[in-house]
């Protein structure tokens, strides 16, 4: 249906090609997946469909881009819409009216259909992506699932023959990521949609691809069966790493699958050795923290305890005050009412100063927290901010990430360097506790083993690290103790296997595969 | 009687309602008829508005008429308040030089000087409440999504613009917040650029998502127009407006020709309105569920429009009632009081607005809520 032909595309005269001779064809009603490292092209590969790439982004374009053979290179996006429905990154940014209904309308509007049509295919959308209950609701009170959906509905209502979807369950709880595939599945299966989704926690979305395309990071590109292709990704879910230890064959690509070959596996592993609890003496406590905004409690009365040398992961639906909490720990925030003490004083009364050098926190985006030009002035800056020895911040930096070059600017950084750089700044000022708002946003899986491998030492050299995430493979790997928060209150909490064990939702993959003594990959390695 | 149906009216007749009643504010100082209007718009609004956001801003523009009548109370105070003859308190007088003719600073103040500044300062409070009344009324977004076709872009670029504001402090916010965890080293010009350097990354990466957004859902496809057409267009448009600012220009400008002034304001909006609509042809946009006038408009409209009448009849043949003597006590004649109440009128006649909070399904259950309580009795 549509068809890449020897593209090749590359940012800058000279510059080295994203993609490079790429041969890549969508047929009718099938779900491609498009996966790859971090950087690796793979927001420029689905831009290329639809003209965003390069009208959006300069550059140089090879090759040619055809929808039934003929070719649309250099048409621009807004006359592709019948083609091609896109979906950025960042659903909020991409919205044009106030509420649901003028949002689904706004492309028929643009498109001139008859209002008769419009207001069927409106109800239409409506039901389709279960939003009904939400058309009268303003874009910016709904949750990040459901402003998902609006998106999806939006350029779904102009009956495109494709979506083009730039991962969109990244910033989704586990439930709300669930419902946005599982409604994209449905389209594929009963509108006959073609769809092309990147993403990054392969975990999610694999089971639902029926093809997927792998992006080798130097601008090929390999295409196919996901069983055949997940076998030497560079990219994959625990499930996948599970079945390659255990050499399964074929490669189970769901839970389901997996629970069906595992039998043997079990036996030969015997008894989980499981690993020592960690604990340490206490460096924060809490006790009745409530956060309000207006009237409505965001945080409610919520009792913390953080112990140096452990890791805790706070869990919970978008919106169920995990950020709040964050930062009425750290003292920054506004707290309505209870106490937080560490070592013996309250962050929330003391100097700005004071506050950081007893827990530091590294804000959702982390970029908010770089604003020179290079990161060697960055490191700089954040020595003379904390008063620290100078080189501080630069050593830290190479502990967590070695050999970011100094002169780059940090908007030029990957993820996880700038994540590393944001982290290494807060560090600097040594606190006590260290805070983290959602740290995996964007981090591909060698990259979140990395960062969990530098929290757990940061945790060991005397720290408590609290992570707040939505991302369970992650709380597996490096959680010691989970808090999971609900409406502002905290409903289950404690050893992370415990607590994983309790809900199936926080479950990760080998634990619903192995059993709730199995967390990780590296636990069963570790056991043969 | 059944209930009423939850519906939002069509913004431009609240609009035409506020700006009848501020028209009918312009035309007299007599503080009575000005504070009814005042308690008629907030009556209104306090019957009529939704819980949008914008709705709340009412408050605010009452709070800007009480301090607009305070500046002109103290400017009259301050600056020569000695006009007329019953003088309340003395204060010293600064002596100027000569050549600030006419301007004196401090002196006696006169009862009649103050009350002028009162008159005065209420005329302009109250025509700010009454935009203040419509902003709360009616989303200033949906009046802008009214506008004819042909400046449709125009009126997108201006939601546009009026998104970003709230966005900015968003991202203001954000990295204020940010900086507390870091520490504020360095100057103040260091400080500041600390803070514009990032928002204004967030911005000019919010913008280019949101035009990458919008391009991907067809905004801005061209039209199918030859060049012939276009040019049309633009002579209309052009002729219309020059048509109508000399026309305006004669029409204030009593010297000038007569045929300039009536015939060449008529010729520039009927250009202006071809020009429109031709430009408005060669869109091929449609509106969802555009805004209609029923009824409930005609009403709301006409209610502002009937004040603004009466209170010109009032200014033109009852000069006593419209433009009070200062020395005496202001009255309010009967035809003056029911022209103000007609615009009171739409607190019943507008139907109730739809509340943003409740979805689609909790709106009908609310609107039959009565009736199942009248069951229940």
């Amino acid at each position: 249906m549509i068809e890449l032909r020897g593209v090749s595309f590359g940012y800058g005269e000279g510059g080295r090609d994203v993609v490079s001779d790429v041969d890549l064809t969508v047929e009718e009603g099938e779900l491609l997946l498009v996966a790859g490292r971090t950087g690796s092209g793979k927001s420029t590969l689905l831009g290329l469909f639809n003209g965003l790439v390069p009208a959006f982004t300069g550059g140089r374009l090879r090759g040619d881009v055809l929808v039934d053979g003929v070719s649309v290179l250099g048409v621009p996006p807004r006359e592709l819409t019948r083609v091609v429905g896109y979906v950025g990154q960042d659903p909020a940014a991409g919205f044009v009216t106030d509420t649901v209904e003028e949002e689904l309308a706004y492309g028929m509007e643009q498109l001139g259909l008859e209002p008769a049509t419009m207001r069927r295919r409106v109800e239409e959308t409506l039901d389709l992506l279960g939003i009904a209950d939400l058309r009268g609701r303003d874009l910016r009170t709904l949750s990040g699932g459901e402003q998902q959906r609006v998106a999806v509905g939006s350029v779904l209502a102009m009956h495109p023959r494709m979506l083009v979807l730039d991962e969109p369950t990244s910033a989704l709880d586990p439930t709300a990521a669930e419902e946005v595939l599982a409604t994209l599945t449905r389209l594929v299966h009963d509108v006959g949609l073609s769809v092309v989704l990147a993403e990054h926690r392969l975990e999610r979305a694999v089971p639902f691809a029926d093809r997927m395309c792998v992006l080798d990071g130097k601008g090929g590109l390999q295409t196919g069966d996901p069983t055949e292709l997940l076998r030497a990704s560079p990219v994959a879910p625990p499930i996948i790493e599970l079945g390659r230890l255990a050499g399964w064959e074929p490669l189970p690509l769901s839970v389901r699958e997996a629970r069906r070959v595992v039998g043997g596996l079990r036996e030969r592993l015997g008894e989980p050795v499981l690993p020592v609890e960690a604990s340490g003496p206490e460096a924060l406590r809490g006790h009745g923290i409530t956060v309000a905004y207006g009237q409505a409690a965001v945080v409610d009365h919520v009792d913390v305890r953080l112990e140096r040398g452990t890791v805790t992961a706070l869990m919970g639906r978008n919106g169920s005050g995990k950020s709040s909490l964050l930062w009425a720990l750290q003292g920054s925030g506004h707290r309505r009412a209870g106490r937080v003490e560490v070592d013996g004083s309250d962050p929330g009364s003391l100097s700005p100063a004071g506050r950081r050098a007893l827990v530091g926190l590294v804000p959702q985006t982390a970029a908010d927290l770089l604003y020179l030009e290079t990161v060697e002035q960055e490191c700089d800056a954040a020595d003379r901010e904390a008063e620290a020895a100078e080189g501080t911040c630069r050593r830290l930096l190479d502990e967590l990430v070695p050999g970011v070059p100094a002169q780059a600017h940090p908007r030029d950084l990957s993820e996880g360097q700038r994540l590393a750089l944001a982290l290494a700044i807060v560090l600097t000022a040594g606190p006590v506790v260290v805070a983290l708002d959602e740290p995996t946003r964007g981090l591909d899986y060698p990259a979140k083993a990395a960062l969990a491998r530098k929290l757990i030492e940061q945790a060991r050299a005397g720290r408590a690290v609290l992570v707040a995430t939505h991302d369970v493979e992650f709380v597996a790997v490096v959680a010691d103790r989970v808090m999971v928060l609900a409406e502002g209150e905290v409903v289950s909490e404690g050893p992370t296997r415990r607590v994983m064990a309790e809900s199936p939702a926080f479950a990760p993959q080998v634990s619903k595969v192995l059993g709730p003594d199995w967390l990780t990959v590296a636990q069963v390695a570790g056991s043969r | 009687m059944s209930t009423r149906l939850a519906r939002d009216l069509h913004p431009l007749a609240w609009w035409v309602w506020a700006l009848g009643l501020a028209v009918a504010a312009s035309l007299t100082t007599n503080p009575i008829a000005l504070l009814m209007l005042v308690a008629v718009a907030g009556l209104v609004v306090a019957c009529r508005r939704g819980d949008h956001p914008w709705s709340r801003s009412f408050r605010l523009y009452l709070m800007l008429g009480v301090f607009i009548v305070l500046i002109r109370v103290l400017f009259r105070i301050v600056f020569g308040g000695g006009d007329g003859t019953r003088v309340l308190f003395v204060l010293p007088e600064v002596p100027l030089p000569d050549w600030v003719l006419g301007i004196r600073l401090l002196g006696p103040v006169t009862l009649e000087s103050v009350l002028a500044g009162l008159y005065d300062g209420l005329r302009l409070a109250t025509l700010v409440i009454c935009i203040g009344a419509a902003n709360s009324l009616a989303n200033p977004k949906r009046l802008l999504r009214s506008v004819p076709p042909a400046l449709y872009e125009v009126g997108t670029a201006l939601v546009v613009a009026t998104s970003v504001l709230p966005q900015l402090s968003d991202s203001l916010r954000r990295v204020r917040a940010a900086h507390r965890l870091r520490g504020a080293a360095g100057g103040r010009l260091q400080v500041l650029r600390r803070l514009v350097v990032p928002v204004l990354e967030d911005a000019l990466e919010r913008s280019m998502r949101l035009a990458a957004g919008m391009d991907a859902r067809g905004y801005g496809r061209a039209g199918t127009l030859t060049r012939a057409q276009r040019q049309v267009t633009g002579l209309l448009m052009l002729t219309g407006l020059a048509g109508i600012c000399v026309g305006s220009y004669a029409m204030l400008d009593q010297t000038a020709p007569r045929w300039l002034a009536g015939p060449m304001l008529a010729l520039g909006v009927v250009a202006a309105f071809g020009g429109l609509l031709a430009a408005g042809r060669r869109v091929q946009r449609t509106r969802y569920r555009p805004d209609r006038w029923r009824p409930g408009e005609v009403a709301v409209a006409l209610s502002g429009v009937v004040t603004a009448a009466v209170m010109y009849a009032v200014a033109t043949r009852d000069f006593a009632v419209a433009y009070p003597v200062l020395t005496e006590i202001p009255t309010l004649s009967l035809g003056a009081l029911l022209g103000i109440l007609v615009g009171a009128l739409p607190a019943v006649v507008a139907p109730p607005p739809r509340q943003a909070s409740a979805s689609a399904a909790p709106t009908e259950v609310t609107s039959s809520a009565p009736e199942l309580a009248e069951v229940s009795r």
